[in-house]
């Protein structure tokens, strides 16, 4: 059994809010001590460690989970993707994240859905929660064998990115959902109106690019609020766009319907202007919309109307950008740039470090306990007994993101040259070191 | 990459590429409109050539079918005496399965010094300066609903040519503006020279409201929009929108927003009637306005001619 010690650590607890000096120490896959204050447990000298790691300067905070991450597989088997993003993931400081269904073929079947979690299980990276797919081939006609996928290994269902068009679908989609209590995964994106490349707006207007407007989301949001009260379903909204969107889902929030919310790092930190001379890193789905949507972002994630900060993170491979914006392929990395976006977008709201970081650890792992139905035996948090899942940073080290030099096998990000906050030292999954950075 | 930098300027803000008139100074468009006005008694001589271009190879690269636009492009180049390859690219290379990039870079090998091109995509134009030689450059014959430069630019011709001032003018363009980049490239000339008064005329699905943001006021009424107007740009309308949710029929589009001359009538007497071709004789015009004796539809391809000498001989003239 591997016991490793901690020591001269920042430890930040953001469920609890607890931020002090301290240290811990790891023993099998569970923290067996947290020490806090400055003064010497005595526990630790009883603790025989196998490998002490001095955190001088470092924080030690829960790994970060994140709720969307395409890892390309079923699909790129070939490419050995699924290796090089769970690397990342763990370079990142992500220690469990959740995949979307929109996978090729489509995680519609349980046997695909065993295969992913057992290849994945063994890399001894991050944790993969996969979502399965809520209609089979996500054609949105036929429901999928709901209950077999989850004894498989899902979490959730969801529709991906794929809007589903027939809304007696959806509802009965939710109605199935909800007698076994499992939890939907949808973006809000109306099926007619969502078709574009661009936010509409003036910049769309000015470069000629297809403009996806805000009803496209409200719409839809209406819509799935409405199916809610009906069905009694529980529902995870995804990558919420708009300022519009998000007061709807504040107001029903307030209603009190079953609902939890994420958006993505392109979301709060990009706008529509940033395409400028149309940049195709910047071709994302949902597409940049305008200042005033992105401010609202960066508030409703600070107050908690938006549950979690995702990486939205999509290998998006070399050639597949080099076409016309409307044709290059969207997506970018994201799984190494979560911590460095939370992080920048903390310091702007002047959050604090436990606030900022419970965007990307306390708060996503809520959402994912509650989709999965978990008992409480995986607690998240810097507690004695938790699973030891730590990610250890250097908070006051900055980096330049450069494409080239991510683990990520996907080199396209809209985040290239940005300078970005906090530095990822190691990475501890079930208290086994999934990630030391080199030096 | 090109970062925030306007791509078609060099460190000299010079011209080296054509891809969209947004962002040019008026000073760089009233330099190509005077330069255009040396070309034009080129077309006159019996000798049609001058020899700025000698030697240099312009390759026609058209993603996108359109013989008048290449045509045009083609008797530019060979009038400045450049050596001419049409490339249709859309029943060829790319047709196979070659990306657009190595199409470039294979034309590149072969040592072309500019390439005039035509893109179903807004924005294919760029990604082509972007990725081209240095010495190369680019015009853009017109990409996706963005921008069709070399015409906004025989537009402003036209127009100073009838007008002589731009900044005492009412100037109507009346069609499918949202999906149009001869629009875009119109508004963005019109803004830039100083036209006080840009209307933007059709019905709300064609012309949405939010296009006042380029700086025009939107029009949803044809007797308004055309009213006391100095020129009037009539747009073609794409067969494939004559009937569906943008509009419900060709004879309705005509009735409501297409010219004919009691509308004409509403416009100032001297108002000139210009279309970008090819026209739908019926659908966005009557036959008696394009016969008439304010349109000015033909002289435009004239001068279309002479637009692109000058565009192509002053990108040539100046390098990266």
């Amino acid at each position: 059994m591997t016991r490793t010690l901690i020591t001269n650590a920042r430890l930040v607890d953001p469920a609890s809010g607890r931020d002090d000096a301290g240290a811990i120490a790891i023993a099998g896959d569970r923290i067996a001590i947290v020490a806090r204050g400055g003064g010497h447990d005595p526990r630790l000298s009883d603790f025989d460690a196998t490998r002490t790691i001095d955190a001088r300067g470092a924080v030690v905070v829960p790994g970060l989970v994140d709720l969307a991450a395409r890892l390309g597989e079923p699909g790129s088997e070939h490419a050995g993707l699924l290796e090089s993003e769970l690397a990342a993931a763990v370079a990142g400081g992500v220690t469990s994240l959740v995949c979307p269904p929109d996978t090729d073929p489509v995680l519609d079947e349980p046997g695909l859905v065993t295969m992913l979690k057992f290849r994945a299980r063994n890399l001894h990276l991050a944790r993969l929660y996969p979502l399965g797919a809520l209609t089979q081939g996500l054609k949105g006609e036929a429901l999928t064998e709901m209950a077999e996928l989850r004894e498989a290994g899902c979490v959730g269902f969801s529709h991906a990115d794929v809007a589903i068009r027939d809304t007696l679908v959806l509802h009965r989609a939710l109605q199935y959902a909800a007698t076994f209590g499992y939890t939907v995964w949808l973006r809000p994106n109306d099926a007619w109106l969502g078709n574009g490349v661009a936010a509409k707006g003036p910049l769309a207007t000015r470069l000629g690019l297809s403009g996806v407007p805000v009803l496209a989301e409200t719409i839809a949001l209406a819509t799935i609020f409405e199916l809610m009260r009906d069905t009694g379903a529980h529902v995870h909204l995804c990558r919420l766009s708009s300022a519009a969107g998000i007061e709807l889902v504040r107001a029903a929030k307030a209603e009190g319907l079953p609902l939890t919310c994420d958006a993505s790092i392109h979301q709060l930190h990009l706008i529509d202007v940033d395409i400028g001379y149309f940049d195709s890193a910047m071709r994302l789905v949902p597409p940049l919309r305008q200042q005033r949507d992105r401010d609202a972002i960066r508030a409703a994630l600070a107050d908690g109307t938006i549950d979690a900060l995702v990486s939205d993170h999509t290998p998006v491979m070399e050639d597949a950008k080099h076409l016309p914006f409307a044709e290059a392929e969207p997506g970018a990395t994201g799984l190494e740039l979560l911590l460095g976006a939370a992080l920048k977008w903390g310091e702007a709201t002047k959050l604090g470090m436990a606030k900022t970081l419970a965007a990307i650890t306390s708060r996503p792992a809520a959402v994912l306990a509650r989709s999965r139905g978990a008992a409480e035996s995986n607690r998240h948090g810097l507690e004695e007994g938790a699973v030891a899942d730590l990610c250890m940073f250097a908070a006051d080290e900055s980096w330049t993101v450069d494409g080239t030099t991510l683990a990520s096998r996907s080199r396209h990000t809209p985040f290239a040259r940005y300078e970005m906050p906090g530095r990822v030292r190691c990475t501890f999954v079930a208290g086994g070191l999934a990630f030391e950075a080199a030096g | 990459m090109f970062g925030r930098r306007n791509p078609q300027l060099n460190a000299n803000d010079e011209l080296i590429h054509l891809l969209s008139i947004e962002g040019l100074p008026a000073a760089t468009l009233q330099h190509i409109l005077d330069t255009a006005g040396t070309f034009l008694s080129v077309n006159d001589r019996d000798v049609k050539k001058v020899p700025l271009l000698r030697g240099k190879s312009v390759f026609n690269l058209f993603f996108e079918n359109s013989t008048r636009t290449r045509t045009t492009f083609e008797i530019a180049a060979k009038r400045l005496s450049a050596d001419v390859i049409n490339l249709d690219i859309a029943r060829s290379s790319t047709a196979k399965g070659e990306s657009l990039l190595d199409t470039i870079a294979n034309l590149s090998a072969m040592h072309a010094d500019m390439f005039v091109v035509r893109h179903s995509e807004s924005g294919a134009p760029y990604l082509i300066a972007q990725h081209c030689a240095p010495h190369v450059h680019v015009v853009n014959a017109g990409d996706g609903r963005h921008s069709h430069p070399t015409q906004g630019l025989l537009d402003m011709y036209t127009i100073r040519h009838y007008k002589q001032d731009f900044t005492q003018l009412t100037v109507a363009i009346v069609g499918d503006i949202v999906h149009s980049r001869v629009a875009r490239s119109d508004i963005h000339a019109l803004t830039t020279l100083g036209v006080p008064e840009i209307r933007a005329v059709g019905p709300k699905t064609l012309v949405p409201g939010d296009l006042k943001e380029m700086g025009v006021r939107v029009c949803h009424d044809m007797a308004e929009g055309v009213r006391d107007a100095d020129v009037i740009i009539m747009l073609r309308l794409q067969n494939e929108r004559m009937s569906g949710a943008m509009l419900p029929s060709a004879g309705e589009y005509f009735k409501t927003f297409g010219l004919d001359a009691a509308k004409l009538a509403l416009a100032k007497p001297d108002a000139i009637v210009m279309h970008p071709g090819p026209i739908n004789r019926g659908v966005e015009i009557d036959s008696t306005v394009v016969d008439g004796n304010q349109s000015v539809i033909l002289p435009q391809v004239t001068f279309g001619i002479a637009v692109r000498m000058a565009v192509m001989s002053i990108i040539a003239g100046n390098s990266p």
